[in-house]
């Protein structure tokens, strides 16, 4: 189909223009219209996306559905999608839909609630097919727009803070993508993304203020890149203003920030970092291996000691972030299938659990875990499916997340085992904070006054947290289901990159020409 | 030859002959009665004049002797010139008459101003360079004071007076030390004498001193220092009108000068541009972080923006000064929608430019606040609106020169600025209910900020072609 993936980034952002145009007024009809356009919407948005998913082929590495049209200042707006995009795309989707209907209990400013929303996953979309190097900065940049309304406005009491800090945070980093972008511009003369990736950035040691850098150009740019996923992803230490962010944001808002928006990091590592500057990836992938043992261990812990439900789940999703860029930086086939499945499966899992805590929100209107206790009593299905994402969360065998964790760690083992050692202490860490947290807030007697007349989950809840339940299931049973339509392009992105790496150090070797070779 | 001299200098001298006109009827016909009309009707002479700088012919003509040029890259600076100065003629006059300060010396000026910006963008010759320049100035000094029972109004002319005086000063001695060491005052003939990437030391003091005198008109760091005082303490139209249009006339002043003059030895004045740039970027965005006047945050952030256009002039490349264009063009839009909007700014009839008095615009006046935001954000560099845009030409054109450190030190600061841009924001959005701005907005102010906006935001498709236009300029000022 022609401008399939024109009309699958466009279509949220057509119904928030008809929303911003037609719709007036602030009373209760108007408020249900709203929420209904954005629904149907979003929904309609996944159901052309399907067609997406069943004409692509597999087998085919290179890009599909590929449109491209001439833009301002020889740039092309072009969009693509491979084995590696075509998921996320899936993903988010999937996942709008049910955040939407997550915000159904929102009363303030319903309208812009919605524009928002929807222009976000126009924004979310655009960053998975864009081709052009601009176009992606562009998508990858503009959602912070969205975003920082999104928390600013709807957020909780300290919303100014947070919505500030994750602007700010993300901001500094991407812009100095941005100075690496325009320089492969200028290196490459062009900002095609397929055409980019074949293209071999010089490598050579350049001198610094004095410091010699190995890997050169491709050092530096992958650190300006690096600069901004590590933010974005958050790793380690430049995680900060996720909790913030997460704890501030609206129910509807973590959902998408923990499903989709975190993933944006996870992809431009596999999209620019790895392919573009293999040498660059190469020489510091040990410091990004230990960055991210450090993550999971660290935000383990620290998710152990929190009082504030969302806090921990944020914390978690540090941890679990900590897997991805592990599994990423394994460089190898287990490590890449394990890290992409593990964004994945974070993306239901988080998401589900975010709303779950959104749930008991709604009715208590405080997420401290010390408010709650023995809902099992009154929410039988709350505290069951609660129990599932739980475990999921854990990486219990048979729900999606023991796939990602176990792939990952298979990949780190191969390549540096002392890691795998110390992440590993993660995983037990995470069983820790998980269950207690769950003990804590469904087990136990039914002691505290405000919480005898909570009610169960109602029919739209359980109807939010259904597909994510089976996706859960599904892809914990029959992970081939994600697998096999991305193992072509993992294949394809490691052959690459091990030639590219090979090659470099050939060409060193010879250049240098001296017994003594070079530490890379 | 007479004929076709005056032909090429056609726009300025029918823009004199009205302000002569003008002062007359204002001088014959009752004083003040007369200045909304007039004011109007210069607004359209200047919007005529517009297109008629777009209709006259492509080719490049030089004339009066040399003193003269008539190329397109004047001509993109004349028109971005009269633009604006319509737009900010017209979208003052509320303000004014508010204030009781409609008097019909303030078109005239306007447009006396206008000529003199016109003239310095298409100096070939350091003496026009000068005239142009110094008719420019004496009218600002005295719209700054325009508002004569102000004490704030008379010290930002008075201030603005005597650093600009200062500046000129500047300007002279490093021109006579040019000429000293040339022998001419011609750009053309100067730049025959300059051979080679290097400059006597005579002319690069006398360069130096003439960049540091023409810094002062763009207040560019570090003769950055009258600029907030001075946007603070004149009339809000007569700030709207020193962010725009002098900006773009001194810019592309600037420009002229170093390429046409020392186009051979880029790589020294580029070193000082390049610290200006720098400066200016890191200053104006720290500066503006303390401010609660709009209009003293507007300053700082222009000195920012200003850096920003500077850095693509360091370039030295015809793809510098083609971004710089583009760059004060996209400038010169968002500044007009924000002043518009300033401008608007009252509360029970009085004017007010707090940075609190927009305390949840969004609630009272959801349209302006969304204007705002847009303008805001397309302010501070993101992606899509065309903010951005001016950006990233700027650095591309930088980064291509090899000044990836200008480019860094440059988008950090552009990270340091978008925190007072958001401030704004958060107040409007985010902030506590507070006592409404009045909604009587004037149509002429409210479209302004209206279209500003939709201009910044519809940009991401083409940039409204001005990439062309710019790219013919630029090559019409390198080769």
């Amino acid at each position: 189909m022609l401008n399939l993936l024109s009309i699958i980034t466009f279509t949220p952002a057509f119904a928030a223009l008809i929303l911003a145009v037609f719709l007036r007024g602030e009373d209760e009809a108007a408020q249900r219209n709203a929420k209904w356009l954005a629904l149907v919407a979003t929904s309609a948005t996944f159901l052309i996306s399907l067609i997406l998913l069943f004409s692509f082929d597999p087998s085919d590495t290179g890009f599909q559905q590929v449109e491209e049209r001439e833009w301002i200042m020889g740039l092309t707006y072009k969009l693509g999608v491979d084995g590696i995009s075509v998921l996320f795309v899936m993903l988010t989707t999937f996942l709008m839909p049910i955040t939407i209907a997550a915000c159904w209990k929102v009363e303030t400013r319903v309208k812009e609630y919605m524009i928002a929303f929807l222009l976000l996953e126009t924004l979310m979309i655009g960053v998975f097919v864009a081709l052009d190097l601009v176009l992606f900065y562009l998508f990858f940049e503009a959602g912070l727009i969205p975003m920082f309304l999104i928390i600013g406005i709807w957020g909780g009491k300290n919303r100014i803070y947070a919505a500030f800090k994750f602007f700010l945070y993300t901001f500094i980093g991407s812009v100095l993508m941005l100075v690496a972008m325009i320089y492969m511009y200028t290196q490459a003369g062009t900002t095609d993304i397929p055409t980019l990736l074949a293209y071999e950035f010089s490598a050579g040691p350049v001198n610094v203020l004095g410091w010699q850098i190995a890997g050169g150009a491709q050092t530096l740019m992958f650190l300006a890149f690096f600069a901004s996923f590590a933010v974005k992803m958050p790793m380690w230490p430049v995680h900060t203003w996720l909790p913030d962010a997460h704890v501030q944001a609206p129910t509807a808002g973590s959902v998408v920030l923990a499903a989709v928006l975190l993933k944006m990091g996870g992809y431009g590592f596999l999209r620019f970092s790895l392919p573009m500057f293999p040498v660059g990836a190469e020489i510091l992938a040990p410091m990004v291996l230990w960055m991210s043992a450090i993550a999971i261990v660290y935000a383990s812990l620290v998710a152990l000691v929190q009082d504030d439900m969302k806090k921990l789940v944020a914390y978690s999703s540090v941890a679990h972030m900590g897997f991805v860029t592990m599994g990423i930086f394994a460089l190898n086939k287990q490590g890449l299938d394990g890290a992409i499945f593990q964004m994945i499966s974070h993306g239901f899992v988080s998401g589900a659990l975010f709303l779950l805590v959104g749930v008991v929100y709604d009715r208590m209107h405080t997420r401290e875990i010390e408010a709650y206790g023995g809902l099992v009593n009154r929410m039988p299905a709350y505290a069951a499916v609660f129990l599932l994402f739980t475990m999921a969360n854990v990486g219990l065998p048979g729900t999606s997340g023991f796939v990602g964790e176990f792939l990952t760690f298979m990949g780190v083992y191969q390549t540096n085992t002392w890691v795998a050692v110390v992440a590993a202490s993660g995983v037990i860490f995470s069983a820790c904070y998980a269950l207690w947290l769950y003990r804590r807030v469904v087990f136990g007697q039914l002691i505290k006054e405000s919480l005898k007349h909570i009610e169960d989950m109602d029919t739209r809840e359980r109807l939010m947290i259904a597909p994510l339940l089976v996706m859960t299931l599904l892809l914990g049973v029959y992970p081939a289901l994600v697998t096999d339509l991305i193992g072509p392009s993992v294949d394809n992105l490691l052959t690459h990159y091990h030639a590219a790496v090979g090659t470099e150090v050939v060409a060193e070797a010879a250049t240098h020409a001296a017994p003594a070779a070079p530490s890379h | 030859m007479t004929s076709v001299d005056l032909s090429i200098a056609l726009p300025e001298i029918l823009l004199s002959l009205w302000a002569m006109v003008a002062l007359m009827a204002g001088a014959y016909f009752g004083k003040d009665k007369l200045a909304a009309s007039l004011t109007w009707a210069t607004v359209a002479v200047l919007l005529l004049l517009a297109v008629l700088v777009g209709v006259l012919e492509p080719d490049t003509r030089a004339g009066f002797g040399g003193l003269f040029i008539d190329d397109a890259f004047g001509r993109f600076a004349k028109i971005a010139i009269l633009l604006s100065g319509a737009a900010v003629l017209a979208m003052g006059m509320d303000y004014l008459e508010r204030l009781n300060l409609m008097r019909f010396e303030y078109p005239i000026l306007v447009a006396l101003a206008t000529v003199g910006m016109m003239v310095m963008v298409s100096a070939a010759d350091l003496i026009t360079l000068y005239m142009g320049l110094e008719l420019q100035s004496l009218a600002l000094y005295v719209l700054a004071s325009i508002r004569r029972d102000s004490v704030k109004s008379t010290e930002a002319g008075l201030k603005y007076f005597v650093l600009g005086a200062l500046a000129s000063g500047l300007l002279l001695y490093g021109a006579s030390l040019v000429y000293g060491y040339s022998g001419t005052t011609r750009l053309a003939d100067i730049a025959s004498t300059v051979h080679g990437e290097h400059l006597p030391v005579g002319m690069l003091m006398g360069l130096a001193f003439m960049l540091a005198g023409l810094a002062f008109k763009i207040s560019a760091v570090p003769f950055h220092m009258w600029t907030p005082d001075v946007y603070e303490g004149a009339p809000t139209p007569v700030t709207a009108f020193f962010a725009t249009a002098p900006k773009v006339a001194a810019m592309a002043l600037l420009a002229r000068l170093v390429f046409s003059g020392f186009g051979e030895a880029a790589g020294e004045w580029g070193q000082i541009l390049g610290f200006l740039a720098g400066a200016s970027m890191v200053i104006g965005a720290l500066g503006a972080l303390g401010q609660r006047n709009l209009k003293r945050l507007m300053a700082y952030s222009s000195i920012s923006h200003m850096g920003f256009a500077l850095l693509g002039l360091t370039a030295g490349s015809e793809a510098g000064v083609e971004a710089m264009l583009v760059y004060m063009a996209i400038y010169v839009t968002m500044s007009v929608g924000v002043f518009a909007f300033i401008l608007s700014m009252r509360r029970e009839g009085r004017p007010v430019v707090q940075i609190d008095d927009l305390n949840m615009l969004s609630k009272s006046q959801p349209a302006q606040a969304l204007a705002v935001l847009i303008l805001m954000f397309s302010l501070a560099g993101v992606p899509p609106l065309i903010g951005f845009w001016a950006k990233f030409t700027v650095l591309a054109a930088v980064i291509g020169s090899g000044y990836v450190w200008l480019a860094v030190i440059g988008v950090i600061a552009s990270v340091v600025g978008a925190f007072y841009y958001l401030r704004i924001v958060y107040y409007m959005y985010f902030g506590t209910e507070a006592d409404a701005l009045d909604s009587d907005v004037v149509p002429v102010q409210r479209w302004l900020t209206l279209a500003a906006a939709a201009v910044t935001l519809l940009g991401v498709f083409n940039l409204f072609g001005i990439e062309g236009p710019a790219a013919i300029a630029a090559q019409a000022l390198v080769n």
